[in-house]
């Protein structure tokens, strides 16, 4: 028997991605930045979760881990592209700098 | 045999004239002579032959020749036939021998002049235009030879072309028979409506038979009178004759005094069946003849150029030709066209050899005395005067012009109804003519060959041109004893030839009749003896100030009553229409519509412009509007999804 | 094989070779003088050749007409190429050949700028005009009767004189609106007989079985009359004229006046009072009238001109007047003598139109104030012109006056009174003929004259060529008058006839 209700599952969701959202929107840091982006995929992933348990279908997760997957490929190349900025010698994580294209 | 000679008659002068024509002027101008001579020679001697034929044949049948057909429609047929009968006998022969003789004379007049194969070739064109016309048993054929005579006349008037004054009598001559032309063609084409043919003998039974409405053969017959009256010069066309004495004396001699201006003449006389079932225009003709004729002598008498004084009394015969026809003693007309050919063709070649031999000089008060240097001449005039003044017994124009004056005596004329005109009165004034005649001719006689020598003679008459004269003369003064009066001789071979049956009597005729036309020539004569004759004349010039005898010296004023009804009216017309009013409106229309595009272009040029420039500035702000969205800043982007995400989402749940 | 198409696809052909060998490389190294000239003179010598074949062929069809040639173009329209020839296509074909001749030999040789396009041109106009005479589909008609304009068009603005843009603008405005008309007239009657049977075609003879309603066939025909009007010309539309024949190159006026405008009269007789003889018949007064209007017009306005050429060009409306008259006249004897007075107009004017563009040629003007007294300098010229003038002034005995007679006889059936106003114009021609004879050719000699070159001689053998053919068609008209009547539809009589393509 189900601890958290689906509606409650659904409310932890919402709040774990707004905050998610939030960060994306607000922190400069590309390291925040990524990090919110994590949260919002989790976010995702639990209604998957709570979904797969409240139908009773295991697609919930089987959807759960191929998002987990996805989160870590994502981190991966996120941070390897912040590494070989850094290799490049930009000094900062601000991603606001980032906007103009040059060489 | 017959068949074959008579298109011969035409051909003959026809290919001598097209020969001088292709030749340009680059044939020996003896041979040039030689050959228009010889074309018209031929002529002559083929209707002597034909002449004999015909009149040596039993029947009196007129000898036809259909040559082809011209035209054929459903409604109408022409041919081109020739038919010979007395009547055109009589113009073959006059036209031919005549005309033979005049090439003859012009040979050595026209010597050394460098249009000498021009005026040849339109000579000889012309011997043969008068043969179809006077040949021709159609009247659409007439036509060609009609106007082709006027085309020759036109060439030969302005035959010395480097003056203006003598193309402009030219154009003036043909304007005004062209006039008489299509009035002419008016009345072919009533008849050819009428009838549907315009074959001489099927028209003729047509009238007989009465298959034409009156009111057609009175048309018809005014129609043809028009033009008849306007190739033979008569009021009111008679303006054109007397400067169409600008060509060489030869043309003046054949064509404005012999032939072509006999045409009307003939053309009425052929239809005289026509004619005589159309009394009104019978009356016409001979008022006009007699006013013509009175009118004509009267210029005559006042004149100062000697061929315009012949041109005048050319018109004047022509008169008494057309008095004579609206008589309707045809037969008496063209008796008189024969003397009058004979003897106006002389006294036109004496005066040319008068006008050579004094250096140009045409004005007759600038002769004088001329009898002593040349006497030979002065014979041959006085030959043509005294034909011409009709003097009695001795000429031929005496013989002629009495069987004219004898049969207007009884005519009658019917003007309306109740009303008709008496032959008398006709008679009265064509007497009265016959005295002005006699006066004028012998006051230009004696004032050229009489008096003081004032201009010197030189050179003297070449033989050539004075055995025409010689014939010519001869013609003249015996030329008129085929036709005698019943008072004096009866002989009457001339009108039974042309009418075997024959109906002319006189029998009743008073004799004083007979004196009173023989009197008048010899008063006149006696008249010019004592008023130029005598060397102490009472008149030696005319004192030409009063205003009388300045408007009959010019015509009447016809002249000049043209140029104000005729030809300013058309001058200014012509000077409307130099530009063509439509041409005019259509480029109006072009330029308006120019200036309409020109306008509407400007309006859209204006509007676009406008238009575009707002565009133009708010596409630019625009675009800097959204330009400044396009930051580059990863954040504002997802911001913006967000946003668009929840005005999305927002849309689907409120809605 | 019928050779009607061979006689439109000659000149077509031989105008293309004659561009082509003008081109330098064509030629090699050595260029043959007058390369394009020589072409343009074998193509017409080819194509009267055909046109011999064509006259002497023993008709193959049993028929008036005398030969017939089909072919399907587009038949998903009803669109075939269809040439027919009767009598009056014969004619109006060896008037055409006729004068080509003089164009060629005595007016284009001394092109020299762009001599192969000229030649190229003044071909393409003659194929317009062959194929215009020939085709009895209407769609084809259109066709021939646009593709003249255009050569022509680019002929006077690109060789003509002074004012020949304008002039060109001006041509090609007329004919081509009233081109559109036609057009729409043919399409209108197309549909009529579509809504009719349901069979679409251009077909001549079977649009001419078509029942229309009497006001449907006077607006259709009107369509006709007002594109062939422009073309002849009828008085309010020739305005036209003088300028294109005053501003063209000698050969194109020769065409323009020769050639071009029968198109006109030989249009009125085939599509006008053929295909609408009833809307003919009730449109007839006016037409009438305004062919006295233009006898008159044009005479009076040629009383006026001091410009030779467009003393001409106005004679031509004055002479034309009498085709308008003849054709509406209702009877056989005036469409009779509409066409014997075309095909002596075409040879007189235009043996007048060669004569005043050699005038041009040496003394460089065309007012007759400044020419005066060529007789002296130029007998052979002026005799020629003396000729020509005094033949467009209806001298019988000459081309003209056969066709002016028979018309105003069969005017004078009609209305009396048109006819008498009518031989008032023949006094007004006297008037122009005489007093352009005697401003230019027996007149003074100028004291400023430069000297001058005569005809040679054998120029003067084609002017005494057409002289020859003026003097036959004027004193023996009869063979042609058998010869040149249309044929007729045979609609009423053997429907069935018209129906089957032979």
């Amino acid at each position: 028997m189900p601890v958290f209700s689906f509606n409650d599952a659904l409310l932890v969701a919402v709040l774990l991605f707004a905050t998610g959202l939030t960060g994306v929107l607000v922190r400069r840091n590309l390291l925040f930045m990524l990090m919110s982006l994590d949260i919002m995929l989790n976010a995702a992933a639990l209604v998957f979760v709570a979904a797969g348990a409240r139908w009773h279908d295991a697609s919930g997760q089987v959807m759960f881990l191929m998002i987990l997957a996805l989160a870590a490929t994502e981190t991966a190349v996120g941070l390897a592209i912040i590494l070989r900025l850094h290799a490049r010698g930009r000094p900062s994580l601000d991603a606001d700098t980032g906007n103009l294209l040059r060489g | 045999m017959p068949e074959f000679l008579l298109p011969l008659i035409v051909l003959s002068p026809f290919s001598a004239a097209i020969i001088l024509f292709l030749s340009a002027g680059r044939m020996p101008a003896r041979y040039v002579g030689l050959l228009a001579t010889g074309s018209v020679g031929l002529s002559a001697i083929i209707s002597v032959i034909l002449a004999v034929l015909l009149l040596s044949a039993p029947s009196a049948e007129p000898i036809r020749v259909t040559l082809w057909e011209w035209m054929h429609t459903p409604v109408f047929s022409a041919h081109i036939a020739f038919e010979l009968d007395p009547l055109s006998l009589v113009m073959i022969l006059v036209v031919t021998v005549i005309g033979f003789l005049i090439h003859l004379y012009a040979v050595d007049y026209m010597r050394g002049d460098p249009g000498i194969a021009r005026f040849f070739g339109s000579m000889t064109l012309f011997i043969a235009a008068m043969l179809v016309l006077v040949l021709s048993s159609d009247l659409l054929c007439l036509f060609i030879g009609w106007e082709g005579v006027g085309l020759c006349s036109y060439l030969l008037i302005g035959f010395w072309y480097t003056n203006p004054a003598n193309t402009a009598a030219a154009r003036k001559a043909f304007y005004i028979t062209r006039i008489g032309d299509a009035a002419m063609l008016c009345g072919l084409l009533l008849l050819a409506a009428t009838v549907g043919t315009l074959q001489i003998d099927t028209l003729t039974e047509a009238v007989t038979a009465g298959q034409i409405t009156p009111t057609a053969v009175t048309g018809t017959a005014l129609f043809l009178l028009v033009g008849a009256l306007a190739k033979s010069a008569q009021i009111p066309f008679q303006t054109w004759l007397p400067d169409a004495m600008a060509g060489p004396t030869p043309t003046s001699a054949l064509i404005h005094a012999a032939t072509m201006v006999t045409a009307g003449v003939y053309l009425i006389a052929r239809l005289h069946i026509l004619f005589t079932a159309a009394t009104v225009a019978m009356t016409v003709m001979a008022v006009i003849g007699t006013l013509t004729l009175l009118m004509a002598a009267c210029s005559a008498l006042v004149q100062a150029d000697l061929k315009r004084i012949l041109a005048w009394s050319t018109i004047s015969q022509l008169g008494y030709m057309f008095l004579a026809l609206g008589t309707g003693v045809w037969q008496a007309a063209l008796f008189h066209l024969m003397t009058h050919a004979f003897f106006k063709a002389l006294l036109f070649l004496t005066a040319g050899a008068i006008i050579e031999r004094v250096h140009h000089e045409q004005n007759i008060f600038r002769m004088g005395g001329l009898l002593r240097t040349m006497p030979g001449i002065a014979g041959s005039f006085l030959a043509g005067a005294s034909a011409l003044a009709g003097l009695p017994l001795i000429t031929a124009g005496f013989y002629s012009k009495e069987l004219i004056l004898s049969s207007v005596w009884h005519a009658n004329f019917p003007i309306s109804s109740r009303f008709s005109l008496s032959g008398h009165v006709l008679w009265a004034i064509a007497v009265v003519g016959a005295f002005l005649t006699s006066l004028y001719i012998f006051r230009c006689f004696f004032i050229v060959f009489f008096g003081p020598l004032k201009k010197d003679a030189s050179g003297h008459t070449p033989l050539l041109m004075a055995i025409p004269l010689a014939c010519i003369s001869f013609l003249s003064v015996f030329g008129g004893v085929v036709e005698i009066p019943d008072t004096l001789a009866p002989v009457h071979l001339f009108t039974q030839m042309l009418n075997p049956s024959g109906f002319f009597t006189h029998t009743e005729d008073p004799a004083w009749l007979l004196y009173a036309g023989a009197a008048a020539p010899l008063v006149g004569l006696s008249v010019a003896w004592l008023l130029w004759g005598r060397t102490s004349s009472v008149i030696q010039e005319i004192p030409g100030q009063t205003i009388i005898i300045r408007l009959t010296e010019s015509g009447w004023g016809f002249d000049i009553l043209y140029d104000f009804v005729l030809v300013r009216p058309f001058r200014f017309l012509n000077w409307l229409g130099r530009h063509d009013i439509l041409d005019r409106m259509s480029s109006g229309a072009a330029s308006a519509t120019r200036r309409t595009n020109a306008f509407l272009v400007r309006f859209r040029t204006g509007i676009l412009s406008y238009v575009s420039e707002r565009t133009i500035v708010m596409t630019r702000e625009g675009n800097v509007l959204l330009a400044r969205m396009q930051n580059g800043r990863v954040r504002w982007y997802a911001a913006w999804i967000v946003t668009g995400l929840c005005v999305a989402l927002a849309s689907a749940v409120l809605s | 094989m019928s050779p009607l198409p061979a006689l439109v696809l000659v000149p077509a052909l031989g105008g293309a070779i004659a561009w082509l060998v003008d081109r330098p490389r064509f030629v090699g190294a050595r260029k043959i003088t007058d390369a394009s000239w020589r072409v343009t003179l074998m193509a017409l010598v080819l194509e009267t050749l055909i046109l011999v074949l064509a006259t002497f062929r023993r008709p193959a069809h049993p028929g008036p007409w005398l030969d017939h040639f089909t072919a399907p173009w587009i038949p998903s329209m009803g669109i075939s190429i269809r040439l027919d020839m009767d009598g009056l296509s014969l004619s109006l074909l060896w008037l055409t050949i006729i004068l080509s001749f003089p164009c060629v030999l005595l007016a284009t040789r001394q092109i020299r700028v762009n001599a192969g396009a000229f030649h190229f041109l003044l071909l393409a106009t003659i194929t317009g005009i062959i194929g215009t005479f020939l085709a009895t589909d209407l769609f084809l008609f259109f066709f021939f009767w646009e593709l003249m304009l255009v050569p022509m068009f680019v002929l006077i603005s690109a060789w003509g004189h002074e004012g020949r843009h304008r002039a060109a603008i001006k041509f090609f405005l007329f004919t081509q609106g009233s081109g559109l008309l036609m057009l729409l007239s043919i399409l209108g009657l197309v549909v009529a007989h579509f809504h009719e049977t349901g069979v679409l075609t251009f077909d001549y003879f079977t649009l001419a079985a078509t029942r229309l309603s009497p006001s449907l066939s006077m607006v259709l025909m009107l369509g006709f009359f007002i594109a062939f009007a422009v073309k002849l010309p009828v008085v309010p539309v020739h305005v036209w004229l003088p300028d294109a024949h005053t501003q063209a190159p000698t050969a194109g006026s020769v065409l323009l006046a020769g050639i071009l405008l029968k198109t006109g009269g030989y249009g009125m007789i085939r599509f006008n009072i053929m295909l609408f003889p009833e809307a003919a018949e009730r449109f007839a007064p006016i037409a009438m009238a305004l062919g006295v209007a233009g006898i008159l017009y044009g005479a009076w306005m040629s009383c006026a001109q001091n410009d030779v050429k467009r003393l001409i060009a106005y004679s031509s409306i004055s002479h034309l007047g009498f085709v308008l008259l003849g054709i509406f006249s209702g009877s056989r004897t005036g469409m009779q003598g509409a066409i014997i007075q075309m095909i002596a107009h075409g040879l007189s004017t235009g043996a007048l139109f060669l004569i005043a563009g050699s005038i041009q040629d040496r003394l460089h003007t065309r007012d007759m104030h400044q020419i005066g007294g060529l007789w002296t300098s130029m007998p052979r010229l002026s005799g020629a012109g003396l000729f020509f003038a005094v033949a467009s002034l209806g001298m019988p005995g000459l081309g003209n006056f056969a066709g002016e007679f028979l018309v105003l006889i069969a005017t004078w059936h009609v209305s009396p009174a048109a006819a008498v106003l009518t031989t008032a114009g023949l006094v007004l021609a006297a008037i122009y003929s005489l007093r352009m004879v005697n401003r230019i050719f027996l007149a003074p000699e100028r004291a400023d004259q430069q000297p001058v070159t005569d005809f040679p001689a054998r120029h003067m053998i084609i002017l005494g060529s057409i002289m020859i053919f003026l003097v036959v068609l004027g004193l023996y008209p009869q063979p042609f008058m058998t010869f040149s009547t249309p044929s007729p539809l045979s609609i009423t009589a053997e429907p069935d006839k018209v129906e089957s393509p032979p």
